[in-house]
């Protein structure tokens, strides 16, 4: 399966990747490699199988909601490419 | 020479006061200082961080957060990250009084690779043969216990990423059963794939170090509340009428002849030992690899998505608009296998193609476990190979994705199915290099395995052979 370059400029925006000019193409040509093979899945018989998401036999684990020991603001922030008032800074989101 | 022991010996010697926690980390610092420059096991030897000198030292693959300590997945987009928590298998290894080792070990970029050559810091050498990768992602773990430069260390595997370096590097490496052991601050790669293991030089310490790590936990809820065995126990030694199945489609098409026939003679040497082996089916393996990069690269895309320099990391300066600062801080962060796997997962997960790709893959999946469920209702464990290949040479694969993926035929199926399995050295080829036995059992099931591999090492001499460096 051929992937085109406008597919790939889809799929890096929704992934939020800048690509440069020769990411783009080398990865059009990689991903359509890659989903060649994949489509041998095509070989295989699924009716009536279910899917599996998770091999354990667990569902929503849920706990109690009571507070307990957790990071201070500082602990939270320490990492943080730029923090004040303890709040995160980020580039504008809305114009 | 403190360096050569296992962790069990070092133990003993600690208990008995002929040896102090301070030679065994002098010998280690020395050793690393040696041997680490060709090596390349560790990152950051340049910066190293403080160490609580208490107890025995473990080493860790640099995706296990630990506390002040950097952690970044060998990844630019992670640059100087220091977790404020440890993951929770640190502090289980703390509690047991294990100290943490103050650098990280190599990786490929968030365990996307087999080979570690996707790392930042640049790729790590097989200790066998410099000139040969030494397998990943864990790779830094493998040739660092494999060099004597680490006592033991913690890996993860979403696809065979320890017990593939630890087939190419001659140790024995494990990937518990899923949910056995907390993911809790294991930077996640692939949530329903991915398990932390041991790796170590031989069984004794895998079985010990098991024990320390596993067990359930209320900050990973996909953690099982199953009570946890003194793994140690399971080291009996004998194997009669334990049984065996040798999977025929691991043995067609693409293992190496010499790899095969280091295989074979194992497990004429596990029928020697009184084992039962017979021949069984997994008819659905051919469709391992394809379903795992489905399902594998469409959870990364979605974990990945963290990472976009609001809270840490690398963010890329002066950009005025919020998603063209994530745009542009992914597009420099991360490299080049990270941004593939991105876009592939985010390619199966995107409308239009949810059904044919992601969905499909799901289903082949369950086709995959129920090979396995069925060979289990029979037989106690499975033997395979661990690779189809010793190890390849740096830059070998690193041109051809495809051919890099392949590379993990044997291992993948195991994650897909989250059964544990094992691998442990099993011959050398004739140009040196070490081959891996894979020992796979049911859910739960470590005990087996433990109990098979150790049979199988004390009956051979391959786990006290080093390599020359």
């Amino acid at each position: 399966m051929a992937i085109s370059r406008e597919t790939i400029e889809y799929v890096a925006n929704l992934s939020r990747i800048q690509l440069g000019e020769d990411e783009l193409k080398k990865f059009s040509d990689q991903l359509a490699a890659i989903l060649d093979f994949i489509d041998k899945l095509k070989n295989a018989d699924i009716s009536n199988v279910s899917p599996t998401s998770h091999i354990l036999p667990l569902s929503n684990i849920l706990r109690e909601d009571a507070p307990k020991e957790s990071l201070s603001a500082s602990q939270a922030l320490a990492n943080a490419p730029q923090e004040r008032n303890n709040f995160y800074i980020v580039p504008k989101a809305i114009e | 020479m403190l360096n050569k022991l296992t962790a069990y010996e070092l133990l003993e010697k600690l208990k008995k006061k002929e040896a102090s926690v301070n030679n065994i980390t002098t010998a280690l610092s020395a050793r690393i200082k040696e041997t680490d420059p060709k090596v390349c096991a560790y990152v950051r030897l340049d910066q190293p961080g403080q160490i609580n000198q208490c107890g025995l030292p473990i080493s860790i693959k640099d995706n296990i957060c630990t506390e002040g300590l950097n952690t970044e997945c060998c990844s630019k987009i992670l640059a100087g990250f220091k977790p404020p928590y440890d993951a929770t298998v640190i502090k289980k290894l703390k509690s047991a009084g294990i100290s943490i080792w103050p650098n990280k070990l190599n990786m490929d970029e968030f365990a996307f690779g087999s080979s570690t050559e996707n790392s930042c810091f640049g790729p790590t050498r097989n200790p066998w043969n410099l000139d040969c990768v030494p397998g990943g992602s864990s790779g830094g773990s493998a040739a660092a216990v494999a060099a004597d430069e680490a006592v033991w260390a913690l890996g993860s595997d979403t696809g065979g990423s320890i017990r593939q370096p630890a087939a190419f590097c001659g140790v024995v490496g494990l990937k518990p059963t899923y949910g056995r052991v907390s993911r809790y601050g294991l930077i996640a790669f692939a949530s329903s794939l991915d398990q932390i293991g041991p790796l170590t030089k031989d069984v004794r310490d895998n079985a010990l170090l098991m024990s320390i790590i596993s067990g359930h936990d209320e900050k990973d809820s996909t953690s099982a509340d199953v009570a946890v065995p003194d793994y140690t126990q399971s080291l009996s030694g004998d194997i009669k009428g334990l049984k065996i199945g040798v999977p025929k489609e691991y043995f067609i098409e693409g293992i190496e002849p010499e790899t095969r026939k280091i295989i074979e003679e194992a497990i004429n040497k596990l029928k020697g030992l009184g084992a039962q082996v017979a021949p069984v089916s997994l008819p659905n393996s051919q469709y391992a690899v394809p379903v795992y990069y489905i399902i594998a690269t469409a959870e990364a895309s979605s974990n990945l998505a963290r990472f976009d320099g609001d809270q840490y990391g690398l963010r890329k300066a002066n950009i005025q608009n919020l998603i063209e600062s994530y745009k542009q801080t992914r597009g420099e962060g991360f490299g080049q296998e990270a941004k593939r796997r991105i876009l592939l997962g985010t390619f199966a997960l995107s409308h239009g193609y949810y059904d044919a790709y992601y969905l499909r893959a799901l289903k082949v999946r369950t086709l995959i476990k129920q090979d396995f469920d069925r060979v289990f209702s029979e037989f106690d464990c499975i033997v395979a190979p661990t690779s189809p290949t010793p190890a390849f040479n740096i830059g070998e694969k690193s041109a051809d994705p495809l051919s890099m993926y392949l590379s993990d035929i044997y291992t993948i199926s195991v994650n897909l199915a989250g059964i544990p399995a094992i691998s442990l050295p099993c011959g050398l080829t004739k140009s040196g290099l070490p081959v891996g036995l894979q020992i796979l059992a049911k859910p739960f099931a470590e005990e087996t395995i433990f109990r098979a591999s150790y049979a199988y090492e004390q009956s051979t001499e391959w786990h006290k052979i080093k390599p020359k460096l």
